[in-house]
């Protein structure tokens, strides 16, 4: 009788993460902003048809890195619980909380039980409305959830294009100021980023009901061409910093003692 | 609800309708041999026609429950995706309900396969549903759609009708269904013109309408003290768009200037 090796739980899971996180290092990475106007992704593919980035819902989005045929999966399971529950409910019963829940279910439940992990991060937004905020919910392989405030970086790379697009993010900035610290961002400092190397789709308001529009490499290329034009009015994102300083200019502090 | 993943040889795919039957086998076939037909809401006349830039669909506001009138604001013209309509006649709840599902399936199989259906495959789709809809049929609960929409392909606007069992047909210029539908279908028969303006259209149509709702006791004309009008919309290359009820009443207030509307009884 042969007996099975013994291996120390700390071990496979160690062994699992370490086959996942390869598996996603291989793969491009993806960045996910908010600007003054709605929610902007960005991400490095060069296919025009597999896509990366794709509708959910009326206001929610979806976006994966690592294995294709994994998120994809994932991407469809996702269409499919946003529409039976839309025509179920009603449609504005839908959110991007309870469907990151379940993809972060999933995945734990995946790389907890099953021989081989899935070798995918995902990323479901939601537009806000009504004075919600917009949300970004980043799963990872083993099913770790996080809420990011302002942007999610996904991908082998993540902690360095994060420290980048840190560096140059600001609040409440334009699409194209935003894009445009996305692409430098994703590219690092040794190359440039072509259009036809991105897929960017972005979920803003002026679309109507389904608030997800794709950006193609026409647009994108006048985009990247055309001065930045400063945003007139920093509405969304920057509404609390905007009320900050119009509490302070109504209330003035005190004057330094070192003047 | 959870999340819904199959294998290969299982997946419904982009279907909708299919991923509802895997969690829900439907509705049995309820009332079986029951001797007397149920009085539900019905839905009345609606009307489509082509023109210049496309398709225009119409439909009367008025629902009858046996020789009541149960509602008098009903919307019967809906948008089935960007570029198609849909307006129904007869048993309106499983009508209604028809719509949402059709609604769903259209975006749902776009989002899932990321291209839209073709016109035709939408037609086909809703004649589908048309005809699974075919036991509560018999049963009196009748439902018969009406589609528009614009073809991107063919860049033009194309008009299907629908029998109870399901199948369509394409007509070439306008179509009319519904308890009014034949008195409709003669008026736009008399007015339609190849390449009308939008101006022309929108009359020739709510004339239509109107004349229906002389003859037809189930359908509603306009109700000028309650500010009620047909509904109408247009499908064109730029997409549906619902003509405004003001405009509406505007083209119907100048009808009766021009006389229209006279030849009552002494």
């Amino acid at each position: 009788m042969t007996m099975p090796f013994y291996v120390a739980p700390e071990q496979m899971m160690k062994d699992r993460a370490e086959y996942a996180q390869k598996g996603i290092a291989r793969g491009r990475s993806l960045v996910a902003t908010v600007f003054d106007g709605g929610i902007l992704l960005v991400a490095e593919n060069p296919s025009r048809s597999l896509h990366k980035i794709s509708e959910i819902y009326d206001r929610i989005a979806f976006a994966g890195v690592g294995k294709y045929n994994e998120f994809d999966q994932l991407r469809v399971a996702g269409i499919r619980h946003a529409d039976t529950k839309g025509f179920a409910y009603s449609r504005e019963d839908v959110d991007a909380r309870s469907l990151a829940n379940l993809y972060a279910q999933f995945l734990g439940q995946i790389f907890t039980h099953e021989m081989k992990p899935l070798e995918i991060e995902i990323l479901v937004a939601e537009l806000g409305a009504d004075g919600r905020p917009d949300q970004l919910y980043h799963v990872a392989y083993e099913g770790t959830i996080t809420d990011e405030d302002r942007f999610a970086v996904l991908g082998g790379d993540a902690e360095t294009i994060a420290e980048r697009f840190a560096a140059s993010s600001v609040d409440g900035w334009s699409l194209d100021e935003a894009l445009r610290a996305s692409l430098q961002a994703l590219a690092g400092p040794d190359r440039d980023l072509e259009p036809g190397e991105l897929e960017v789709a972005v979920l803003t308001d002026t679309n109507g009901r389904r608030a997800f529009r794709r950006l193609d490499h026409e647009e994108l290329a006048v985009r990247l061409t055309e001065p930045v034009v400063e945003p007139k009015t920093r509405t969304r994102a920057s509404r609390s910093a905007a009320a900050a300083a119009a509490a302070a200019a109504a209330d003035p502090p005190e004057d330094d003692p070192a003047d | 609800m959870g999340l819904f993943l199959f294998s290969p040889g299982d997946d419904p795919g982009p279907d909708f309708g299919a991923l509802l039957r895997r969690q829900d086998p439907g509705p049995s076939p309820l009332l079986a041999g029951s001797p007397d037909p149920l009085t539900v809401r019905h839905g009345t006349t609606v009307a489509a026609l082509r023109y210049l830039d496309g398709v225009i669909m119409a439909g009367d506001r008025r629902a009858t429950e046996g020789n009541t009138i149960a509602h008098r604001a009903m919307e019967k013209v809906f948008p089935a995706d960007c570029h198609s309509a849909v307006a129904i006649a007869g048993a309106a709840g499983p009508a209604i309900e028809m719509v949402k599902l059709f609604q769903t399936q259209l975006e749902h199989y776009e989002k899932v396969e990321g291209v839209a259906l073709s016109l035709e495959g939408k037609a086909n789709q809703l004649g589908q549903m048309v005809r699974e809809h075919l036991p509560m049929a018999m049963q009196g609960l009748v439902v018969v759609p009406l589609f528009a929409g614009f073809d991107l392909r063919r860049e033009e606007g194309r008009i299907f009708t629908y029998d109870v069992t399901g199948g369509h047909y394409e007509e070439a210029d306008h179509a009319a269904t519904g308890s009014g539908g034949r008195d409709a279908r003669t008026t736009i028969k008399l007015g339609w013109q190849p390449a009308m303006s939008r101006d022309a259209a929108i009359d020739l149509v709510v004339k239509a309408l109107y004349n229906a709702a002389d003859e037809d006791s189930a359908t509603g004309g306009p109700d000028i003290i309650r500010g009620i009008y047909p509904v109408v919309a247009t499908v064109t290359a730029d997409g549906y768009e619902r003509v405004e009820e003001v405009e509406v009443a505007e083209r119907f207030g100048r009808m009766v200037e021009q006389g229209f509307g006279g030849g009552g009884s002494r």
